[in-house]
């Protein structure tokens, strides 16, 4: 055996030379254009540094921020919850169950986030002498309440959605293997199917987010103040365009900040598949 | 020689020409007025997309009275000095108060009106007047990004001021019942008391204007060091004060002199 190894020992061939070919100088000249524009734009930000601008309107950003986190945050849990049951109903066999998942769920995604949040606070304001008789005034009087519901119905649709596809791309015969073994269908549901269909979900679920909170950046026009509309107020006290650079840094560190936590939650649920 | 002197004469007729034409169009100047269109009665975008309003009829003879051919650009409020700034127009009449933070960035030219801030409530509101502590704790709506908004945040700092896109999203929240009081300038709620939508709501006080935040009235903005036009600007209105045309257009609209002291 150790002797056909040193026989069979072979030289790793050279590198073939590697030509400035078209493609690889246009890939050169687009990364040094970027790392240019980066670089441009740190230097910008240094030169337009201004501690006044900050010490005015941090405080604000902050808060902003907070808003736009608690906002976003909570309505995508409640939109989670919301979004297993319109699954279900999605998956259901029952033409009128099933019906009612797929307009809910094609209304909410085939009319834009602004015109949700806009008819929930405007269009249910109309009916304000309604509400109150029936006492839900208190809640819809709130413009963030209002802002929460509207946007906790339009991620749970997404949700419903990317639950539904995920679910369905668990092959029928993982259902099958359980009911020969006399597993009930619940629990094949919960520990069996469920598992293998988060996987397939994560990334859309990770996406969904990402959305969910540049999408919430509207949220000023029913005057929720979160950090796009913190950002337009400084703006329009300034007329500084940094103000808007300031947002778009916040918003990307979010960002990258999430796409790393799902890296790393990606890599432990999926670590049975690491070959 | 035939060929090559007619050419010359061709030129020649034609360099003419191009200069007639660009004489002809230095007489008639072309400008482009920026305006919000959601502010009535003073500018407003109507249901068949023509503009009107006090702003645009003062436009319009200011226009005739500088011999310029205007046309008018609606964009909305938060974004109405960057885009003059951008070129998108040349002028901005739009009831923008003259203050000195806007001053910085473009230049005004004089007042063309000047009317005080009220509050408004509905009828059966218990708000008696409109200082900080007639109105601490009540929701006070207002458009951003003005000075009405200015003077909110500055002033009721015991009450909740909320801040909305236009004028028409506070008129809802305040029939809706989402407001205790709003705060705008004394015409523009007049405006809209008129309507069937304001029969709920009255009048509590007029605001004494703070010079530092009202600035001096409200005047035409034009790109800094533009002086030129300004001048102009300011001579249209001063002819169109002393002929008459300002009374006429005034009295469309007001029972009184909106030009104020």
């Amino acid at each position: 055996m150790s002797m056909a190894a040193d026989t069979t020992r072979v030289e790793r061939p050279p590198a073939p030379p590697k030509p400035w070919t078209r493609t690889r100088i246009i890939g050169w000249l687009l990364v040094a254009f970027w790392a240019l524009a980066g670089l441009g734009f740190v230097i910008y930000l240094y030169n337009a540094w201004n501690i006044d601008l900050v010490q005015k309107y941090g405080p604000r950003y902050w808060s902003g921020l907070k808003t736009t986190i608690v906002l976003v945050g909570l309505s995508l849990l409640a939109g989670a919850l919301l979004s297993v049951p319109v699954a279900l109903a999605r998956l259901s066999r029952n033409p009128v169950v099933n019906g009612i998942a797929y307009a809910y769920v094609y209304f909410f995604r085939g009319t834009p986030l602004l015109a949700q949040a806009f008819l929930v606070y405007y269009g249910i304001g109309q009916f304000s002498a309604e509400l109150k008789a029936i006492g839900l005034w208190g809640f819809f009087r709130d413009a963030w309440n209002c802002a929460f519901f509207a946007f906790t119905l339009n991620t749970a649709a997404y949700q419903a959605e990317i639950l539904r596809g995920a679910i369905q791309s668990v092959p029928k015969g993982q259902w099958e293997g359980a009911d020969a073994l006399g597993i009930r269908r619940w629990y094949t549901f919960l520990r069996i199917i469920l598992p293998q269909a988060l996987i397939v979900a994560l990334r859309p679920y990770g996406n969904e987010i990402i959305l969910m909170i540049k999408g919430s950046a509207i949220v000023a026009i029913i005057t929720v103040y979160d950090l796009m509309g913190e950002t337009r107020r400084a703006y329009s006290r300034t007329f500084d365009f940094q103000t808007y650079l300031w947002a778009a840094v916040i918003y990307l560190l979010i960002v990258e900040t999430l796409r790393n936590i799902w890296d790393l939650i990606e890599k432990r649920l999926t670590r049975h598949l690491k070959r | 020689m035939s060929f090559s002197t007619r050419f010359k004469l061709g030129l020649a007729t034609a360099a003419i020409a191009l200069a007639m034409g660009a004489a002809h169009a230095e007489d008639r100047m072309k400008l482009k007025i920026g305006t919000e269109g959601a502010y009535p009665p003073f500018n407003n975008l109507e249901a068949d997309g023509t503009l009107t309003g006090f702003d645009v009829d003062i436009a319009k003879a200011l226009c005739d009275e500088m011999k310029a051919d205007c046309e008018f650009v609606t964009q909305d409020w938060d974004g109405i000095i960057p885009a003059l700034q951008a070129g998108k127009f040349d002028a901005i009449i739009a009831s923008m108060s003259i203050t000195d933070e806007r001053k910085e960035k473009v230049d005004f030219t004089n007042k063309y009106y000047n009317t005080p801030p009220a509050i408004v409530a509905p009828k059966d509101t218990d708000i008696k007047g409109v200082t900080k502590e007639d109105l601490a704790g009540k929701v006070i709506g207002v458009q951003g990004s003005t000075t009405h908004s200015n003077y909110a945040e500055a002033t009721y700092t015991d009450s909740d001021v909320k801040l909305y896109p236009t004028a028409d999203e506070y008129k809802l929240d305040l029939v809706n019942g989402r407001l205790d009081a709003v705060n705008d300038d004394i015409i523009v709620l007049k405006e809209f008391l008129a309507t069937p939508e304001g029969a709920c709501c009255k009048v509590v006080g007029t605001i004494k204007p703070d010079p530092k935040i009202h600035g001096e009235g409200a005047g035409i903005a034009v790109r800094k060091g533009e002086t030129e036009l300004a001048e102009k600007f300011n001579k249209a209105i001063d002819a169109i004060r002393a002929n008459g045309k300002y009374k006429e257009i005034n009295d469309k609209y007001f029972d009184f002199d909106a030009y104020g002291g």
